[in-house]
This record gives C-alpha cells, structure tokens and sequence, in this order.
C-alpha cells in the first residue's frame, strides 16, 4: 500500500454469514465508503477475516471495494473478539486509513470498541449517516430513546471508527465485471491466547431474514391478546416476505422470545414497511421502528400513540383486519404483474 | 466469587426531554434520573453469582454527584460495597475516557467478574464494557442473555443475527447483559435501610492515578450538538369498512408507497 494515499482511504470490516456470502450490511458501507473515499481521492478497502473466504473477494470487488484484505486462517473460522482484534488492530495502525466502517451488528458491537480502546481510535457506534463536512467527518446518530438526534464530529488527526445501523444507507450498486486487487494478509494469532470459544452456533428456526436486515415488518403487541395468534402475523409475513416482530408486552407475557422485541430494550429498525398489529405504540416502542419508511397501524384504540407516526391506519379489529390484508396481499401476488 | 458491576445514571426513558439551547445537552433540571434499565439486571446477575457461589458485589460508577442515586439503588437491592468516582474532569471524557477510569477503579479491588449493561439508554453507545475489557486486558462477551458459572470459565449465551451463539469464556472476564438474562429484584425495606447505613467511597481522578488531562487522553470525538428528530408527519386513517379499507390500504402501499 502506498503511503501517500493510505490516509485517504476508507475501509470496511466485511461482514460474512460463515464465508459463503456477503451479508446486506456489507454492501451498505460499501457503498458509504465509496461515497466518502471518491470526495477524498482515497480507495475503499474492505478488510475480510475468516476462514475459508476466498471467495467473497469477487463479490466485494463487483460491489465498489478497490483492495479486499483477505485474511484467511482456521483460526478466524468463528468471530472471536481476541483473534479478530488480533488481526484487524495491527493492520489498521498500519495503513491508518482515513475512517473505517462497520456493521452495528454483534460482533460489530462487540469488536469496535475494543478495537478503539486497542489503537487510540476514535469511535462513533449507531451511526445512521457519515458525512464529510468542513473536511471533518461528522456522525449522525439517534440518542436518548430516539428523542435527540447527536451530530458527532471525529478529531483531525488519528484512527477512526464509525459503527454503522443496518438498513440505513443505500447498498452500492453491483458493477459485473468490477474487480477488487486482493492482498493476503498474514494471520500469526496464536489460537491458545484466544480466550473464548464458540461451543455452538443454534439458529433460530424461524428467522428467515434477520429482523434488523428486513425490507417489510410484520409486529405484534398487547392487542394480540395471546401467543396462538402470532400464527396471523406469520401468515401475513409469510405472503410479503417479512420478517416477523413484538413490542415489548408480547415478550414480557412470555408469548414469543426477547429475539422478536422491537424498541428501546429490543432491536432498532429500519425496513420500508412496518405493519404494527395491536402496538398502541409507547415511546420505548418507537425508539425502536420510528426509522421505519412507512409505517401502517393496525389498532382498535383510534387515540392510541402509534397513528401519530403512521403513514396509514387502519382503526378496528385487527383479528378481522389481519387476514384480510393477507388474503389480499396473497391475492396481489398471484396476480400478473404490469 | 468477587463481582464488580458498572452502573450508570441516566434520565429515565420515559419522560420528555429538553435539549439545552446550546445544544450540547440536554436540561437537567425536572429530569427524573434512575439507574440505566440494562443496569439493574447487571447488579441482579451480580447478587444471584454471590448467593450461589459466596464472595462479593461492588458497584461503580463514574459520574457527577447525583449519581450516587444509582449507588444507593444497587446497595438496596444487595451489593456490598460501592464506590463512586466524582471528579470534575470527568466532564470532559468520551466513552473511551469513562472506561480508562473505571479500569484504573476496578484493577486494584479482587474481581473475578466485571459486569455491565449492555448498554446506556441515554446515549445507546455501547462502548464502555468492550473498551473496558481491553483496558483491563481481561476477555468479554458482551449482550448476554444467559450466564453460566464454571471452574474458571463461564458460558455465555448471545442473540447475534439468525442464531443463539454458545461461547466460553476464561475468567476474570467482563461480560454486558441484555435484559432477559434475569428478573431484577426489588429493593427490600432492611435493604433500602441497609444501603443509607453503607458508607460509599468516594475516588477523585488522582487518587486513581489519573491525571483530569491524562484520563481521556486526546480528545477522539466531539458532540457537535444535539436536535430533536424529524418529526413524522400523521399520514391519513383509512375510513371504512375493513374489507373496503384493506382494499385501499393495499392500493396506497402498492401505488404510493411503492413497498409491495
């Protein structure tokens, strides 16, 4: 790497579903970087670690990187914080780049700060926008149960870190035929000093797509009176292809997992569409899907918080209303096109 | 078994806030503050290692001198022992600054495990307990939703995306807990007597070692200021009856929104 760009450059720590693909996240700050390296002259990096991953280099080449760091060692087969810390802190100390971008995902979340603490890095988590601004780079982030917007401005000099949410930013656009230069990075982690081990990785069943990677949010509350029900939200997401979600009551009364939980003590997110069945929409609720495109309420209540943010709502019986809009959805999708 | 827990005191999340007109905060006064919600299950995983396996709970905190507010709370629902590190200079110190401080608190007392929330509703940043792991050159897992004790090691369960992912951990170890890994208890009336009677000690900066300038070290970010969000506008209820209402739901997300 040639010294005299490296500070123009904008990395980003390529997030991987076991090597096979590149997951969504990846493409967004792929894109972001692109945007902030092409203002700055600088390249986009994107640093990928694990084992067996060769083959992702193509991908991120078509989708805007100019060098793919490739670091490839049975030891990275499984995200641990000491061997990826181990790895990415020397390589960044070593090409300093300009600002390197990651996924407000767990091992995003659990890797960035150590990785800040380790160089000196200045970090910004939850980043919903990086900008150049003034020739500083300033981070837009919600904060105080989404109540304030914090505009966090990095220092001058040094490393950067921003952590950014998933579903925000425009993927980059893929270019067939793009290629990125691979460079093979020495991985000397030795595995005893790793100090936790993944015993086992238990899918959850139902995911499909993950709640914070989904287009369309199907989400349930109190107004769903009991656990069997869930089976109409299931229905309707089964017909859009979405992802299936709670409040918070749903999973305090013990009818679906804290994974559905949407909101202040949940998952942020941020889909075009979010259906909220039986959600009367309480702060902590809307801390969590308030970045939501478009937002349609289903409710009995016609006073009740969430139709302050909907975009469209529909006052009744959501047990009436729900298999309605999933029979017509069904009915939309069987249809030709055009 | 000798826990240290990290607490931290924030606004409680459901009021209203104000954002002060320089914008680089928000209006203390009127602002009713708790300890941080992921918090209390932190001191809760705290109590219930102590009642299994014996040993003791400190709680820390590093913040001004209403802080001790969250001290007291997790003395009522049983810690041991708190301290409180109050110093003018901890104004001035980012995420990284606070968990410097709190590394040079916790070093010198016994801990076989640091535990935090696994993060902060006020800020949401999430960047103490990883950064605080590293400073005290200690392993971590962190959003954990189940916590199991062994010779030596623990495992620890996490949500990550799609999957629970199973991981072992030596101890000492610092580990942030999401908040269905317990139930908090309530604060017992001998607990809430007991926490007025246990004296709290207090730490400056320089009786940790640290300089006000030296904590922090150089400033790596800075709040540029704070607005409100955008807000959203109302979008229209769709009168009628559902059938009909569902047909034209269906044609404004189709035809306006574009999203189907």
């Amino acid at each position: 790497m040639t010294a005299d760009s490296a500070p123009r450059d904008v990395w980003v720590l390529v997030d991987h579903a076991d090597g096979r693909s590149v997951r969504k996240i990846t493409y967004e700050l792929l894109g972001q970087a692109q945007a902030l390296a092409g203002a700055a002259g600088g390249r986009v990096v994107a640093a990928a670690l694990g084992a067996g991953i060769g083959g992702l280099a193509g991908d991120l080449g078509v989708h805007g990187a100019d060098r793919v760091m490739l670091a490839d060692a049975p030891v990275l087969e499984r995200y641990t914080t000491d061997a990826y810390a181990a790895v990415l802190a020397p390589l960044l100390e070593e090409a300093r780049p300009r600002l390197l971008l990651m996924g407000s995902t767990a091992w995003g979340r659990d890797l960035a700060p150590r990785i800040a603490a380790r160089t000196g890095a200045g970090i910004v988590t939850d980043c919903s926008a990086v900008e150049i601004e003034d020739g500083r780079i300033v981070a837009t982030r919600p904060v105080m149960t989404r109540k304030a917007i914090a505009r966090v401005a990095f220092a001058a000099d040094g490393l950067r870190i921003a952590v950014v949410l998933p579903n925000v930013l425009p993927p980059a656009p893929a270019v067939p035929g793009r290629t990125a230069e691979t460079v093979a990075v020495p991985v000397t982690v030795d595995p005893g000093a790793v100090r936790t081990r993944v015993v086992e990785i238990r899918p959850l069943a139902r995911e499909t797509v993950p709640l914070t990677e989904a287009d369309i949010i199907v989400a349930g509350g109190r107004g769903l009176k009991g656990p069997e029900h869930f089976a109409l939200l299931d229905e309707l997401a089964g017909a859009l292809g979405a992802a299936v979600g709670s409040s918070r009551p749903p999973v305090d009364s013990g009818w679906v997992p804290h994974d559905y939980e949407i909101g202040q003590t949940g998952k942020t997110v941020n889909p075009q569409l979010y259906i909220a069945c039986g959600i009367s929409g309480a702060p902590q609720h809307q801390a969590g899907m308030s970045g939501a495109r478009w937002i349609v309420a289903i409710n009995r209540d016609p006073q009740a918080p969430i139709f302050q943010i909907a975009s469209y709502g529909l006052v009744g019986d959501l047990f009436q209303i729900v298999p309605l809009l999933t029979a017509a959805v069904r009915r939309l999708k069987a249809a030709p096109q055009g | 078994m000798h826990v240290v827990v990290c607490v931290k005191h924030v606004p409680d999340t459901e009021a209203p806030i104000r954002i002060r007109g320089d914008g680089r905060g928000v209006e203390e006064s009127g602002l009713n503050f708790v300890m941080n919600y992921y918090d209390e299950h932190a001191v809760e995983e705290g109590l219930r290692i102590k009642e299994r396996a014996g040993g003791s709970v400190t709680v820390i905190t590093a913040g001004p001198a209403r802080a001790v507010e969250a001290l007291r709370a997790a003395l009522a629902m049983g810690a041991d022992h708190a301290i409180h590190v109050q110093d003018p200079g901890l104004e001035a110190l980012d995420h990284l600054g606070i968990a410097r401080v709190l590394a040079a608190a916790i070093a010198p007392l016994p801990h076989d495990l640091v535990l935090c929330g696994k993060l902060a509703t006020d800020d949401n940043a999430s960047i103490v307990g990883p950064a605080l792991a590293e400073y005290l050159g200690l392993p971590q897992a962190t959003a954990v939703t189940a916590l199991e004790l062994g010779e030596g090691r623990a495992t620890a369960h996490r949500e990550v995306e799609g999957a629970v992912e199973v991981l072992e951990v030596t101890l000492p170890a610092v580990v942030t807990v999401e908040r269905n890994i317990n139930e908090p208890r309530y604060p017992s009336l001998p607990g809430i007597m007991k926490a007025k009677r246990t004296p709290i000690t207090a730490k400056a900066l320089a009786d940790l070692g640290l300089a006000p300038d030296a904590a922090g070290g150089p400033h790596r970010v800075e709040l540029v200021g704070l607005t409100p969000p955008p807000r959203r506008q109302p979008g229209r209820v769709i009168p009628g009856e559902p059938d009909a209402a569902v047909r034209e739901l269906v044609r404004l997300l189709r035809e306006e929104a574009k999203v189907l």
